[in-house]
């Protein structure tokens, strides 16, 4: 979606501020939020790409007035809710009051660090042959879909080069919206300084995205 | 609220917060969604465990031992997991080797993909708007922001996280560093170094 997330190439933000000695979480409620994103997509059944368009699909205002983690927050709350896993008049009142839904696994702690250390890798077999190779050139195509996407707007419409062909790999677009993995190749592309913003651009700059195949067309 | 400095909540704003989130732990809880020893272990594992020294480990040793560095430019993820590191947000890891001539910086312009095991959990800065807007369209500003300046020859190389493809970045090695253990090349990293928009330690700095 053409959301407040999409963020590469705006204005007006002001400069980068890093903090000097930063610790890991700000707020012992970022801890917990934290913790809870992580330990709830097992029992909740979503996946990475469900998460993402949880925390961008809502009103640019609204999401650029957030902090990280309160995004995160409501993100969960969302999921929770559309699931039926959780209630409004719950979190109110701060205890359960409808029964639970049945879940097919939680997090124990004697998993925790076996599934993090596993992770979610997202290759996959594929019978399909990529369609591009390094060196050629492409153009990323002009897509608008209004659910969760992963090509920025900035490199819409623009041409670049393959760098490299990474691999056959779960596809965001299709599995965020829960209708499979339907994976895809997927590509690192490189556009030129110039290419993507004009005469503004710095031609010493090169930027890629990766890339999957649907995103992209022969230039 | 600017987004620069999304920490600084408001007390009430920030107590409001606090009691939802509890709130919302103990409903999940009760309903036998989670269970909070294992949230605790969660937060202590990227409190404590799962940072920046880790990849400042990898750094090292790419700069010591030279059939480690080109195992490293090779495939990253299995030489990453040779020192124990894998797994979530660093399923899939490049590494980018910098040099006189080509500078390389991560960001994540769409949410804020980060390599966890090598570097832990991101920085607020990485994850607010000035970084993920201006990262791709002038990167010369942003590492100006960070006190870097570098030659005007020098490409610059901005990699944008919108796979669950992972990228480190291997900084040059300090001159003056010739002989030193990898535990003493280790110190000299860090995790800006590792970004892309900071350069590591010179054995002057460790000198002040």
């Amino acid at each position: 979606m053409n959301g407040a997330q999409d963020m590469g190439g705006m204005h007006g933000f002001g400069p980068v501020e890093p903090e000097s000695n930063e610790p890991v979480f700000h707020a012992e409620w970022e801890k917990r939020a934290f913790a809870l994103t992580q330990a709830m997509p097992m029992p909740g059944q979503w996946n990475i790409d469900m998460v993402r368009f949880a925390r961008e699909n809502r009103n640019p205002a609204e999401y650029l007035a957030m902090s990280y983690y309160q995004r995160w927050l409501v993100a969960l709350e969302t999921m929770l809710k559309e699931r039926d896993l959780v209630s409004d008049d719950e979190i109110v009142v701060g205890h359960a009051l409808h029964p639970p839904e049945p879940v097919k696994r939680t997090l124990t702690p004697g998993d925790v660090l076996k599934v993090l250390h596993r992770g979610g890798p997202t290759e996959r077999e594929t019978n399909t042959a990529a369609q591009f190779k390094a060196g050629d050139r492409v153009r990323a195509r002009n897509i608008n879909p209004v659910t969760h996407t992963r090509l920025p707007r900035y490199v819409r419409g623009h041409v670049g080069v393959i760098e490299r062909v990474i691999g056959c790999h779960v596809f965001p677009d299709s599995n965020a919206r829960g209708t499979g993995e339907n994976p895809q190749w997927l590509y690192t592309v490189r556009f030129g300084g110039r290419e993507l913003w004009g005469p503004e651009g710095d031609p010493s700059t090169q930027v890629s995205v990766d890339a999957w195949e649907p995103y992209l067309e022969r230039a | 609220m600017a987004p620069a400095h999304e920490h600084d909540y408001d007390h009430s704003e920030l107590s409001e917060t606090q009691l939802r989130v509890r709130a919302l732990e103990t409903v999940l809880t009760e309903k036998g969604y989670v269970d909070p020893a294992a949230l605790d272990l969660l937060i202590e594992t990227y409190e404590k465990k799962v940072g920046p020294r880790n990849g400042a480990r990898v750094v090292a040793k790419a700069w010591a031992d030279p059939a480690y560095r080109a195992r490293l430019f090779r495939e990253a993820t299995s030489a990453i997991a040779e020192l124990g590191y894998a797994g979530r947000q660093g399923e899939y890891i490049v590494a980018l080797e910098n040099t006189r001539k080509r500078h390389n910086m991560v960001v994540c312009t769409l949410c804020s993909c980060y390599p966890w095991p090598v570097l832990g959990l991101p920085p607020v800065w990485y994850k607010s708007a000035p970084y993920r807007s201006r990262a791709v369209s002038d990167p010369r500003g942003v590492l100006k922001d960070f006190g870097v300046t570098l030659p005007p020859d020098t490409e610059i190389r901005v990699w944008d996280s919108t796979s669950e493809i992972r990228y480190l970045v291997i900084p040059m090695r300090p001159a003056g560093t010739e002989g030193w253990s990898e535990d003493r090349l280790a110190e000299l990293v860090t995790r800006d170094s590792m970004i892309g928009t900071g350069l590591p330690k010179s054995p002057k700095d460790m000198a002040k």
